[in-house]
């Protein structure tokens, strides 16, 4: 018991003192995870754009499996990564494989499913009568995409922070991907399995408390943003 | 200008609009009347192209609207629509009224200059930097004829454009749209209910019965020579009876109706069968036989239903045959009439429509 609580007030002193280590760990976390959201942004709400604008056979299939992604687990596609990046992999010329740009590859696989499907429901939440507006005065097909889609926007942020608490949660595909090297592609969650496996446990709590922090920050931003 | 011919639409299996052949000219107000969910709105759409016909064709300027997607909007630019429930969107009023403009690209200044001029017209002043998804209906009314107006249509589509509206708006738009029909010439159509809006607006009406056209023409003769019972019914012609001309004598008809003579103007010869129409408010109420008259009709009965109507009366009287009339309740007070009354119910010969019937 007492470990647990020594574990807490060394945690907090290391918090509190700018630990370079975990403030270095911390800021890769931010950044690999940013960074795979911003690029299944940029993937998945032109997607879920297509989709949702343009009648196609198959696109009730499509989107129960886009769905049924959304549970996709992260080491299922940290194994899959992985398997594209490693050296006899069709990718495996680019040397991504431990790296923290593959990790970002990874994160984003996870995260597109989950945000196109975003993508959808908020584009499918914009009444009919708008879009019978907005075509009505006069907007050329992209204008009218572009207008709904804006209309659509803050549902569409939404569905982006979701996005980017997968990423900087999950462990899976950081690992495998990603290989845990200190310095390089150590980040939060994986330093915390790590630490804890070895004993580390005032370390592990510290990461713990940050993660949980951020993940505080992202649900409050949620929050404004489904507010509006 | 626009030219439908044989137009009929079906949503799946379900037919909203049979057969319709009219064409609306340039500079009219044209105006669609018949009770909800006859397809009015489908008609707007079509011209819109926002829908296109199941079958048959519709002409823009002798140009059919089956067309590709780019000529859609370049046609679609050349007229607004104002829906009967009008959608806003995300942002404040000013941006609402300006997304027309936006999407053809208008500069800013032109911009601001033509959403105050529009909303101005509407009498919203002072609302450009309102929410616009905190309106009041009526007030989101007006912001979508602003919008409408903006971009300075040809053509102006008003879907029931003033259903949502206080008296005192319905004026103001009311004679917002004639002005622009006089002062620019701008095409008008629109869909009311209001009979009387229609009657006070339109160079042309058309009815819509039964998702096809029930009859078209200038507002004399939809409100007081209706082609047949259903546009009768619609146009509020609560006096409608089968009857046989039993004499012609140089255009003055006597026509038996179960055994009650009236007399009518009409062409028809002795031994027609006839439909005649009246409507309500061509009937006189006299109590006693007083001095002349020059009405032809003058039938003696008595009131069996009074129903009260804003500052008319609505009566049903028997005078061998069930008359309807309206007169003012001011008459109805100084007249001192009541239930089981005794009157004399007299109208001119002139104010009965007869049709003959199709053998």
């Amino acid at each position: 018991m007492n470990e647990i609580v020594d574990g807490f007030i060394q945690a907090v002193e290391l918090i509190v003192s700018l630990d370079p280590e975990v403030l270095e760990i911390t800021a890769r976390s931010l950044l690999i995870s940013l960074a795979a959201t911003a690029v299944a942004a940029l993937i998945a709400i032109p997607i879920g754009g297509y989709i949702h604008f343009r009648e196609f056979g198959g696109k009730r299939g499509l989107v129960t499996i886009i769905q049924t992604l959304y549970a996709l687990p992260t080491v299922i596609a940290g194994l899959f990564v992985f398997l594209l990046l490693s050296r006899v992999g069709p990718l495996g010329f680019l040397g991504l494989l431990f790296t923290p740009w593959g990790m970002v590859i990874g994160q984003t696989v996870l995260v597109v499913p989950l945000l196109v499907g975003m993508t959808l429901i908020a584009l499918s939440g914009v009444k009919k009568t708008i879009q019978d507006e907005v075509i009505s005065l006069g907007a050329t097909s992209s204008q009218t995409i572009w207008t709904i889609v804006k209309e659509a926007r803050f549902a569409i942020l939404g569905g982006v922070i979701l996005g980017f608490g997968r990423a900087i949660s999950e462990v899976g595909a950081a690992m495998i991907i990603g290989g845990n090297i200190r310095g390089y592609t150590r980040v939060l969650t994986t330093a915390i399995a790590l630490e804890t496996s070895m004993g580390n446990i005032a370390f592990s709590i510290a990461l713990g408390i940050i993660l949980l922090a951020i993940a505080l920050l992202v649900t409050t931003a949620l929050f404004l943003v489904q507010e509006r | 200008m626009i030219e439908f011919s044989h137009v009929s639409k079906s949503f799946g299996e379900k037919n909203v609009l049979n057969d319709l052949t009219f064409r609306i000219e340039k500079g009219e107000i044209f105006t669609f009347i018949g009770p909800s969910g006859t397809g009015k709105t489908t008609i707007l759409r079509l011209i819109n192209v926002l829908e296109l016909p199941t079958s048959g064709s519709i002409l823009i300027d002798g140009k059919d609207t089956r067309v590709s997607e780019r000529d859609k909007v370049a046609l679609r630019r050349r007229m607004s629509v104002v829906f009967q429930k009008p959608a806003a969107l995300r942002g404040n009023v000013f941006q609402n009224v300006a997304l027309g403009l936006k999407f053809r690209n208008t500069q800013s200044e032109e911009i601001q200059r033509r959403v105050s001029e529009a909303l101005g017209l509407v009498g919203l002043e002072g609302y450009a930097e309102r929410k616009a998804t905190t309106l009041s209906g009526g007030e989101l009314q007006r912001v979508a004829i602003a919008r409408a107006l903006v971009t300075k249509p040809e053509i102006l589509l008003l879907d029931e454009p003033t259903a949502n509206l206080d008296p005192a708006s319905t004026e103001r738009i009311e004679n917002l749209i004639l002005s622009l029909s006089e002062k620019f010439g701008t095409t008008i159509i629109l869909s009311t209910h209001d009979m009387v809006q229609g009657q006070r607006l339109a160079t042309r009406i058309a009815v819509i019965l039964n998702r096809t056209l029930g009859q078209v023409g200038d507002s004399h003769e939809i409100f007081y020579q209706p082609k047949n019972r259903e546009v009768a019914r619609m146009v509020g012609v609560d006096n409608i009876f089968e009857g046989t001309v039993v004499s012609n004598d140089a255009g003055l008809a006597t026509i038996d109706i179960n055994g009650t003579p009236v007399i009518a103007t009409c062409s028809h010869l002795q031994g027609s069968r006839v439909t005649v129409y009246m409507r309500p408010e061509d009937i006189i109420f006299l109590v006693g036989k007083d001095g002349k008259s020059s009405a032809r009709n003058e039938l003696p009965g008595t009131i069996t239903r009074v129903t009260p109507m804003g500052p008319n009366m609505k009566m049903k009287m028997d005078a061998g045959i069930t008359l309807v009339a309206i007169i003012t309740r001011r008459s109805y007070d100084e007249l001192g009439l009541s239930k089981g009354a005794s009157v004399y119910a007299s109208f001119k010969a002139s104010a009965i429509h007869v049709v003959k019937n199709e053998e």
